[in-house]
């Protein structure tokens, strides 16, 4: 029973992460997709906005998506306190500090500003999309790497801990 | 809330609360594996982009095989969800946004080491800097929000 509580190969974490969409489609008749919980946050927060974006959106046909989101904290928090011998850490020492609270707070406002501009993130395009052969997403999924590949290789030095 | 207004609740969002549940558990199954596959680690972010190691990518493309051919069978024997409505894929369209937004969010998936589903992973297994990059997300959505009406779509 060892393997359990060891980082998981990549085959099996693949297959599993894979069923999520098939399974989420069965058991309740929606695609995967994790972004759409962050517009579905600023609705809820912001529920008389003048911002048509959050106004207009349904906020009680994606309600699952906080639902699902709270999901996976429960399953994190499962896995790191039940499933793991040791807990690898999951960011490095360094952002364990103001200056690493301000590189994560500018980051994330790139994953939600860029996740809702390009209308969805790796679950949403990335594995729901190119799997349903939705061309869009390919693209998206392409332009993540570009981003992804000019910060950690032009900015680099800027940015990332040594 | 009477009986009748409940049903026509629970009627206006689709969803029972046996979906609900459901929602939940497969959420806490996602979480186990972004916390197992240690997809969820910015390190293993770092070396997928810098091609240091093959994890990520692999993982990546496993998961949209498997989720392709079930969406295959899914098609093939037109599968129904359990409340017995079809399954379609409603298309993610096209736009400028999905070029400039993508660059975007590839470079904070860089420097965070999360996408969106990591984010609420490194959270719950207690790594309370990631708060910080959901605060981010939360002001990014918001901002987009507002410059929407400007931005090209």
């Amino acid at each position: 029973m060892n393997w359990i509580t060891e980082p998981w190969p990549w085959w099996i974490s693949g297959i599993l992460i894979g069923l999520t969409v098939p399974l989420l489609y069965i058991l309740a008749g929606k695609a995967f997709g994790i972004s759409t919980s962050l517009q579905q946050a600023g609705a809820m927060c912001a529920p008389n906005s003048k911002l048509e974006y959050l106004s207009t959106f349904d906020r009680k046909a994606n309600l699952w998506t906080i639902v699902f989101a709270v999901g996976i904290a429960v399953g994190a928090f499962i896995a790191t306190r039940f499933l793991s011998s040791e807990p690898a850490p999951l960011l490095p020492e360094s952002f364990d500090s103001a200056s690493g609270g301000i590189k994560l707070l500018v980051g994330g406002f790139l994953i939600g500003f860029g996740t809702r501009y390009a209308g969805g993130c790796t679950s949403g395009h990335s594995i729901t999309g190119i799997s349903n052969l939705n061309w869009p997403s390919l693209v998206a999924t392409i332009f993540f790497f570009v981003g992804g590949l000019a910060v950690t290789w032009g900015l680099g030095q800027l940015i990332f801990p040594a | 809330m009477s009986e009748e207004a409940k049903a026509a609740d629970q009627n206006s969002s689709g969803m029972s609360p046996l979906n609900y549940l459901f929602v939940l558990l497969i959420g806490a199954y996602l979480g186990i594996l972004f916390i197992k596959s240690e997809v969820a680690r910015w390190e293993r972010v770092h070396d997928m982009f810098l091609f240091r190691e093959a994890h990520m990518y692999l993982i990546i493309s496993v998961a949209i095989v498997v989720a392709m051919i079930s969406m295959l069978i899914i098609k093939r024997f037109k599968v129904k969800s359990i409340d017995g409505k079809p399954i379609t894929y409603k298309p993610k369209p096209y736009h400028t946004g999905v070029i400039i937004g993508g660059m975007l969010f590839g470079a904070g998936w860089a420097i965070t080491g999360a996408c969106p589903g990591p984010i609420y992973a490194q959270i719950g297994s207690g790594e309370w800097m990631a708060l910080f990059t959901l605060a981010g997300a939360l002001l990014g959505m918001f901002s987009y929000a507002a410059l929407k009406p400007k931005l090209p779509h």
